[in-house]
């Protein structure tokens, strides 16, 4: 049973939310620090508090750490220690078996993000811009309390217009599919209570029922420390248990998107409207607008079938569409949810809470490229950085070998110059060659989001 | 890589330094070893633990019997071939374990501990000395085992070198259909 009471609202509970600023954080002495930890615990919403506020009360922040920046707090060494290798090594030092080279490598991320000073993250949400200039100010009021901790950074995070639906620089609809955990219900009421079916009625409809088709619900230790995962033992955890228990790790990840060099591929690849939403689909495997998975609709978009989440995951690949001519094999939603046993017999190992949101100025579609730095800015949620999240990256997004196709993902993966992308077609595949790349990674890091009492520990610490 | 060119045509060795690569790359768990005219792979030599052969050679017939009943039980880790020795040359009973695959083992750890758990595979390794109590749980700890163990070849051949075994089974199916086709024309 999840300890909704203990646990940061975070990766249960999506703040309903159109504006969002990450401030990054560093600390220069330890007491600071821990006074700044202690002034925000009030402001840090819980699963249960989010989940029984009124909706639209978003006040609420979430606080995760850096390895350095536990130890700048004063976590022992020895505890320091039982951290995991890629948490305490952190995203930067470990680009190259990532992928990110070239103008994708650490030397060129922004934000102060490859910095040893990058100790913590506030996530603060906002109903709207007054609402953010408020808590925006307020934060300020904390940080002028303790002089010796300084924003490093900061990223205003809003929603890309026109916000009927929700959906990234390029145009894609997002927030379709997320993995769901076992146990957690509900009511009505706000009551917490044990799922005995996808059925319950639910103030988070996300994680309470399955949509068909998608990953049977998660034991709870796959996104949260100190609960069983799904080998149904609870893994070896970081130490003392009070810092770890009901804590996750978020791996971030900062991605510009080249929106005129996208637009321009598919100008340059389809000749009416049609052709190049159909090339646009070919690359994510969905329909732009809608959604709709391309193994259900292969030749045209259906707005019925993406926006009904009873069928919107119902597909898999291996018996549907085993060579990709409906949906490319290297596509990106194929790449990050393989749906085929011949590929992952342990896609439930695999799975991470998508976070996060666009920054930069909206593009309208008919202006030209005006260079101005857009992009998504993610965190992905896990109990495991390495199994979940560097798996995903480094092999099914950035391994040239991946299914043989001597590609990388168009939209996740680290590509620096041209690259090309297979679309399985009779009688013979398609290469499309010498793109420019759609993206570039400009920042990550690795952060643990603690629970409650672990802030409390945390900013008690001597 | 073969896709691009004929290398396959040609046979290819190559000698490796002593450490089994040219230089350090890491993984996620590691150091890598790179590829090869024979693919990727590894060799693996740990002492067997005391009276546990017969056992050992049990294992054989349940990987047999796992793979007769679901062929394609091992598809997930990329694998040519397996081979598994017992032997000893003066100094106890050693196991060798030695695999070549079309990918790193790195990048699919987790899967072939999984794998292994499904297939009852994992419980041979359980009979070998200092392999970890808490293999179902400890990756790291089960990769460390691997890593330790490991005996990179300092030279590796083929005679059709750097061919995946997909590339390999379509070019078979190719070879099936087109006799097919040539009986329908005659
Ligand atoms: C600019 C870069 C990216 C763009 C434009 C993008 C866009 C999208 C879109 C539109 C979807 C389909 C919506 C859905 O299924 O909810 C999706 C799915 C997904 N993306 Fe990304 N994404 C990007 C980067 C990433 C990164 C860096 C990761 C990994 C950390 C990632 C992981 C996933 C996963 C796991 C799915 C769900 C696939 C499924 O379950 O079918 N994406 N992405």
């Amino acid at each position: 049973m999840l300890e909704l009471e203990d646990i940061q609202h975070y990766l249960l509970a999506r703040p309903n939310a159109v504006i969002a600023q990450y401030n990054f954080i560093t600390f220069h002495n330890a007491e600071a620090g821990r006074k700044w930890v202690e002034a925000l615990i009030p402001t840090v919403g819980t699963a249960q508090s989010v989940l029984a506020a009124n909706p639209n009360d978003m006040r609420w922040v979430s606080l995760a750490f850096t390895w350095n920046g536990l130890q700048k707090l004063g976590v022992s060494e020895e505890e320091l220690a039982t951290f995991p290798e890629a948490f305490r090594q952190g995203m930067a030092a470990r680009a190259a078996m990532l992928g990110d080279t070239g103008i994708n490598h650490p030397d060129n991320w922004e934000d102060n993000m490859a910095s040893e000073d990058l100790h913590a993250v506030v996530i603060l949400f906002a109903r709207d811009k007054d609402e953010r200039e408020r808590c925006i100010k307020k934060h300020q009021e904390y940080l002028d309390q303790t002089p010796g901790v300084e924003i490093l950074s900061t990223l205003l995070l809003e929603a890309v217009p026109p916000l009927d639906y929700v959906h990234e620089h390029f145009g894609y609809r997002d927030r379709i599919t997320t993995p769901v955990i076992e146990g957690m219900v509900i009511g009505a009421k706000g009551e917490v209570a044990i799922s005995t079916g996808p059925k319950e009625e639910s103030r988070i409809p996300e994680f309470t029922s399955t949509s068909p088709g998608s990953h049977l619900p998660s034991k709870p230790g796959e996104f949260f420390l100190g609960y069983p995962d799904e080998t149904g033992v609870i893994p070896l955890q970081p130490q003392p248990e009070v810092l770890s228990k009901n804590g996750s790790y978020l791996a971030y990840r900062k991605m510009q998107e080249h929106v005129g060099a996208f637009r321009n591929f598919l100008k340059q690849n389809g000749k009416t409207i049609e052709e190049q939403e159909l090339v646009a689909a070919k690359l994510m495997g969905r329909w732009r607008k809608t959604g709709a998975p391309l193994v259900l609709s292969p030749d045209k978009d259906d707005r019925e079938l993406g926006f009904d989440n009873q069928r919107n995951n119902n597909f898999d690949y291996e018996k549907m569409d085993p060579h990709g001519y409906a949906c490319p094999v290297g596509s990106h939603c194929r790449r990050m949810n393989v749906r085929d046993t011949s590929v992952s017999r342990i896609m439930n190992r695999r799975l991470i809470i998508r976070r996060g949101g666009t920054y930069g100025p909206y593009l309208p579609d008919d202006a030209p490229d005006d260079g101005a730095n857009r992009g998504i800015a993610v965190f992905a949620g896990c109990a495991d950085i390495s199994r979940q999240f560097e798996f995903l990256i480094s092999v099914w997004a950035n391994d040239p070998e991946f299914e043989h196709l001597n590609e990388r993902d168009p939209f996740a993966g680290s590509i620096d110059g041209a690259f090309e992308v297979t679309i399985p077609k009779r009688p013979i595949k398609k290469k499309l060659k010498g793109l420019q790349a759609f993206t570039t990674v400009r920042g990550g890091a690795y952060f643990f989001l603690p629970g409650i009492k672990a802030l409390k520990y945390l900013a008690s610490l001597q | 890589m073969s896709d691009n060119n004929n290398s396959w045509a040609t046979p290819a060795a190559l000698a490796l330094p002593k450490e089994g690569y040219f230089e350090l790359e890491s993984g996620r768990y590691g150091p890598t070893f790179p590829k090869t005219p024979a693919n990727y792979g590894f060799t693996i030599i740990v002492k067997v633990k005391e009276g546990r052969e017969d056992i050992i050679r049990e294992y054989g017939k349940t990987i047999e019997a796992a793979v007769k009943d679901s062929p394609n039980v091992l598809e997930p880790l990329k694998l040519h071939f397996l081979r598994w020795v017992l032997f000893d040359v003066g100094s106890g009973l050693h196991f060798m374990y030695q695999g070549i695959f079309d990918t790193d083992f790195d990048k699919y750890m987790e899967d072939a501990i999984a794998l292994f758990n499904s297939t009852g595979v994992t419980t041979v390794f359980v009979n070998l000395e200092g392999f970890p109590e808490d293999w179902k749980t400890n990756i790291d700890a089960v990769t460390k085992f691997f890593r330790e163990h490991q005996r990179p070849s300092f030279l590796e051949y083929g005679e059709y070198p750097y061919v995946s075994a997909a590339e390999v089974k379509s070019a078979l199916k190719l070879k099936a259909a087109f006799s097919e086709m040539l009986d329908q024309m005659q």
